[in-house]
């Protein structure tokens, strides 16, 4: 393997500034690497010698693989959807514009769950995203491509969306660092919608700095979208190197008490509280008492925004449409109908009705009315939990990566995926999953990667990626899926 | 017909007003009419995936304007919500609009309440190509989305109108109040300005409301006086024969002058409103406010009393001024240029003789800003009257003049012969002329009936072509008779 493929974006954007490695070296070995992508990671890939406009900028030319979820204009952009097969947007998404704008390249456009639905990338249109770490498992999803590939080194590093953990759980199942930030730190304009309070951009990469140097490219106010705020002083890259004198809380409902966490996965947590301490951190046990309930607010709170989040796929102005019906009466209907039983997979459908059953009249208070009262309870524990520690800790995943097909037909078993993720987004705030370890599957099998999330007050992303960054250090996680 | 004693109607208004912003509500695109169809169009407001709204701030000034001309309490911070439909004119399958907190509530325009004001978004034009224009029986149906996303303020009254007169009369106040604010151009046939009408019948004196209708697409103040006539009438026919109103919606058809029910599926929708998720609560600031509130120009029931108070017109007069937009915009201009007219003979030429010939020229709706006649024509001809330049006869036929060709007053008056005769000694051997030719009613005048110098004034009224005042040559004949 080519030794280049080991490197962060970090190191590797040292060794172009000081002329030891050509960016459009670097950019080719990784296109070369994407053409080989036998894990089906990529949806549209840039392919060698793409123009470089950026030696001098601060991402210099580097790679990176885009989630399609993100439009780029008349680059084909799908959200892993059949609905939008063929669609060319004519604009691009604000979070990848600023990439261009720092210098970056879009190296290629990766594969994901059907308009972020899903915690396993099968829900993709266009076919499953494997784990490199073993090609029977799922990567995660919703982001599954983006994890992919940036774990078997056919990316640097990428970006993707998160709404219920469709970063942190891909990344945590293959073993890389993924970011979500806070509500609004990054733009969503251009970025496909699925349920538009919940979803934000982020980052996913090899090591804790390179989620610092892309959300630093990224973050920022944008005019087009009125919940960006940006992030106040903006991203410092981090250096911290111990703990002391910070409290870390571990909410038990979302670790020990946890339905279906794998003992495996525990035994690597345990550990890792274990370093935490060591690097001077006080650890203590604390309670998210509503965050149980998160999963039960966040299926009425999600579906009912994709409910009308998906509306405009109608065939009528873009994207597939199907025959209509010869009957005059039913012509409009009919092309309705057609076009999305057809263009929509089975997961998607679910939670249209999902989200539609929820917003009906005589139905809304009873179910999104009491979600978001919900919503706050879960915001008001972590506040509480925030006055007395300054960053709270759970693993990422109660599981490892499963195998292919072990979900698929049990929708709920599904969505417990991001039962440790989902209170974050929920309440807005900042969480970042590493690499804590490897542990075997239940049921046994070769060893799987396992994250470590950590959470942290909204717009304390600095501080977020500085504690990770000491914790990192500390683990000191180097395998990686073609060495093990 | 009227509706028969034994009922009262109860009617309410809602009313839309296109904004003349520079742009759309919800994004960039400038605002016309009568372009090329979609020329006026962008990812955001052709709703694209991953475009977000951001809300035109020149739309909600105009729209607190509204709401503060309509003396409404301001809400400190109003909310969008998504109200979901499926129709081609609709590309997001979701109206933005305002619902549970609405910009402004609680106002009043003259004796009406009004219930809520509110700003949304227009949806696009549909052409229905075939017979009826409707989408029933069309062989097709065409988009054009420059009109999507225009800013619009729905404004909706309580239902204290009690006759299509009141209705139209109150509609007509309204456009004027909206129009002096300047931020509409309020033309019904264009439609951007829409009047649709709640209309019930109950037995006259009960308590309880009767079942209502709601009646759309009356593009003239006429259409809506005749539109609620004729749904009054027939829904007191439905109780005389003792059955029972359903509530339903009907479609006024201007050609026929008669209403049609709409399908129920044209109108029979659960809309499944929730807040809006991608814009931010709309909280205007205090000096939002101020602004606004210094920016209102007088309105019609502020301009009607300085008109009776400090012009001294007669009050109806006022009224009839102040209450229509292009009257009032008219006499006011008039006044800036007046010679010495006193305003109440302006004021008394303009609502009386002008409005009289426009509307036998025209069509029923007057507007003098589009009439041959300038306002300095007008204001001239009432200051050539008062000092006795021109009989009221002769001022008359000039108007005429005026009416059909344009032209200044003075000119014509020279041209035609029409100064008022000012030589004593001619005027009074006509009147002898006059007297002689009469014997009869000279005879009656002598013996005692003063009544009846008709014959004699018609008389010199001929030969001097109207030039004589009417007052003078009767005073003439009857010092001349008395004498005699």
């Amino acid at each position: 393997m080519n030794d280049v493929l080991e490197l962060t974006v970090g190191q590797a954007l040292e060794r172009i500034g000081a002329g030891e490695l050509s960016s459009d070296e670097y950019f080719d070995v990784y296109a070369e690497a994407a053409a080989g992508d036998e894990l089906g990671a990529y949806l549209w890939r840039a392919g060698q010698g793409s123009p470089n406009g950026g030696s001098d900028t601060p991402l210099r030319g580097v790679p990176i693989a885009v989630k399609d979820i993100f439009c780029t204009e008349g680059i084909e952009t799908t959200a892993g959807s059949r609905i939008l097969e063929g669609y060319r947007p004519p604009y691009t998404a604000t979070a990848v514009r600023r990439l261009k704008e720092a210098g970056a390249r879009v190296l290629g456009k990766t594969n994901m769950d059907e308009f972020a639905m899903g915690s396993s990338n099968e829900n993709s249109g266009y076919g499953p995203v494997r784990n490199p770490w073993d090609p029977e498992r799922v990567p995660g999803g919703s982001s599954g491509g983006s994890a992919a590939a940036v774990a078997a080194r056919m990316a640097p590093w990428a970006i993707g969306t998160d709404t219920g953990g469709s970063i942190r759980q891909p990344a945590s199942l293959c073993g890389v660092v993924g970011m979500k930030p806070t509500y609004g730190a990054i733009s969503r304009y251009g970025m496909i919608a699925f349920a538009s309070s919940l979803d934000q951009c982020g980052p996913l990469t090899r090591d804790v700095t390179d989620a610092a140097i892309l959300l630093r490219a990224m973050e920022g106010r944008d005019p087009c979208d009125s919940t960006s705020v940006g992030i106040d002083g903006g991203i410092q890259l981090p250096s911290r190197t111990d703990l002391k004198g910070l409290r870390f809380g571990v909410p038990r409902e979302l670790s020990a008490d946890a339905e279906g966490v794998e003992p495996g996965v525990m035994q690597v947590f345990d550990r890792t509280l274990d370093l935490i301490k060591d690097l001077g951190a006080e650890v203590d046990e604390c309670e998210l008492p509503h965050s149980r309930h998160g999963i039960a607010a966040y299926y009425v709170l999600a579906p009912a925004e994709a409910s009308a989040n998906l509306a405009r796929y109608d065939g009528v102005r873009y994207g597939r449409r199907a025959g209509r019906s010869e009957e005059p009466e039913t012509a409009l209907v009919s092309m309705y109908e057609r076009t999305r039983a057809k263009g929509f997979g089975a997961e998607v459908k679910r939670r249209i009705m999902l989200g539609t059953y929820a917003l009906s009249s005589g139905y809304y208070e009873a179910y999104y009315g009491r979600a978001q009262r919900v919503r706050t309870k879960i915001a008001q524990d972590f506040a509480t939990a925030f006055e007395r520690y300054d960053y709270l800790v759970t693993p990422t995943s109660p599981t490892v990566a499963f195998e292919i097909g072990a979900r698929a037909e049990n929708p709920l078993a599904m969505y417990m995926s991001d039962y440790c993720t989902v209170p974050m987004p929920i309440a807005g705030i900042p969480a970042i999953s590493i690499p804590a370890g490897l542990a075997q599957p239940d049921g046994g099998g070769p060893d799987l990667p396992v994250g470590l999330q950590i959470t942290s007050p909204a717009f304390t992303e600095s501080g977020l990626l500085d504690a990770a960054f000491a914790i990192e250090g500390a683990i000191g996680f180097d395998a990686s899926p073609g060495a093990s | 017909m009227a509706l028969p004693n034994e009922y009262e109607a109860v009617i309410g208004l809602e009313i839309h007003v296109q904004l003349q912003t520079r742009t759309k509500m919800f994004c960039g695109c400038a605002l016309s009419f009568g372009d090329e169809p979609n020329v006026h169009t962008c990812p955001v407001c052709l709703a694209h995936p991953g475009t977000l709204p951001t809300v035109n701030e020149q739309a909600v000034r105009f729209g607190l304007q509204i709401a503060l001309a309509l003396e409404c309490e301001i809400a400190p911070r109003s909310i969008f919500h998504r109200k979901n439909y499926f129709y081609p004119d609709n590309p997001k399958g979701y109206q933005i609009s305002q619902y549970d907190i609405p910009l402004g509530t609680a106002g009043r325009l003259g004796d009406v309440r009004i219930h809520r004001v509110h700003l949304e978004e227009d949806a696009a034009k549909m052409i229905h190509v075939g017979q009826s224009g409707r989408i029933h029986g069309s062989a097709h149906s065409l988009v054009d989305f420059n009109r999507g996303g225009t800013p619009l303020v729905e404004i909706v009254t309580e239902p204290d109108l009690t006759s299509p007169e009141e209705a139209r009369e109150w509609a007509q106040l309204l456009r004027t109040t909206v129009k002096q604010l300047g931020v509409s151009d309020v033309n019904m046939e264009e439609g951007s300005l829409r009047v649709d009408a709640n209309v019930s019948v109950r037995p006259a004196g009960a308590a309880e409301l009767g079942t209502k209708t709601e009646l759309k697409n009356m593009n003239s103040f006429r259409f809506l006086e005749r539109g609620i006539a004729a749904e009054l009438e027939r829904q007191a026919a439905v109780l005389d024969a003792a059955e029972e109103v359903v509530q339903e919606t009907f479609h006024f058809d201007p050609r026929s002058g008669s209403l049609t029910p709409l399908r129920s599926k044209e109108y029979a929708h659960d809309y499944r409103y929730f807040p809006e998720p991608d814009l931010v609560p709309l909280a205007p600031t205090e000096d939002m406010l101020d602004e606004a509130r210094s920016a209102l120009p007088e309105l019609p029931a502020r301009r009607r009393e300085r008109y009776a108070s400090e012009l001294d017109l007669p009050d109806d007069t006022a009224k009839q001024l102040a209450f229509d937009a292009e009257l009032a915009d008219f006499f006011e201009r008039a006044l800036e240029t007046a010679d010495g007219a006193e305003p109440r003979t302006i004021a008394i030429w303009v609502t009386g003789e002008l409005v009289a010939r426009l509307r036998e020229a025209g069509d029923g709706e007057v507007d003098p800003s589009s009439s041959k006649v300038t306002p300095q024509a007008l204001a001239s001809l009432a200051g050539m009257v008062e000092a006795k330049q021109v009989t009221t006869g002769a001022a008359r036929q000039v108007l005429a003049t005026l009416v059909a060709e344009g032209g200044d007053p003075a000119v014509i008056v020279e041209r035609e012969g029409l100064a008022q005769m000012s030589d004593s000694g001619e005027l009074e051997a006509i009147v002898a002329e006059a007297i002689e030719a009469e014997p009869a009613a000279a005879e009656k005048v002598r013996g005692g009936n003063p009544k009846a110098v008709g014959p004699i004034v018609g008389a010199v009224m001929r030969k001097t072509k109207g030039r004589a005042d009417g007052g003078e040559v009767t005073r003439l004949i009857r010092e001349k008779l008395d004498a005699g």
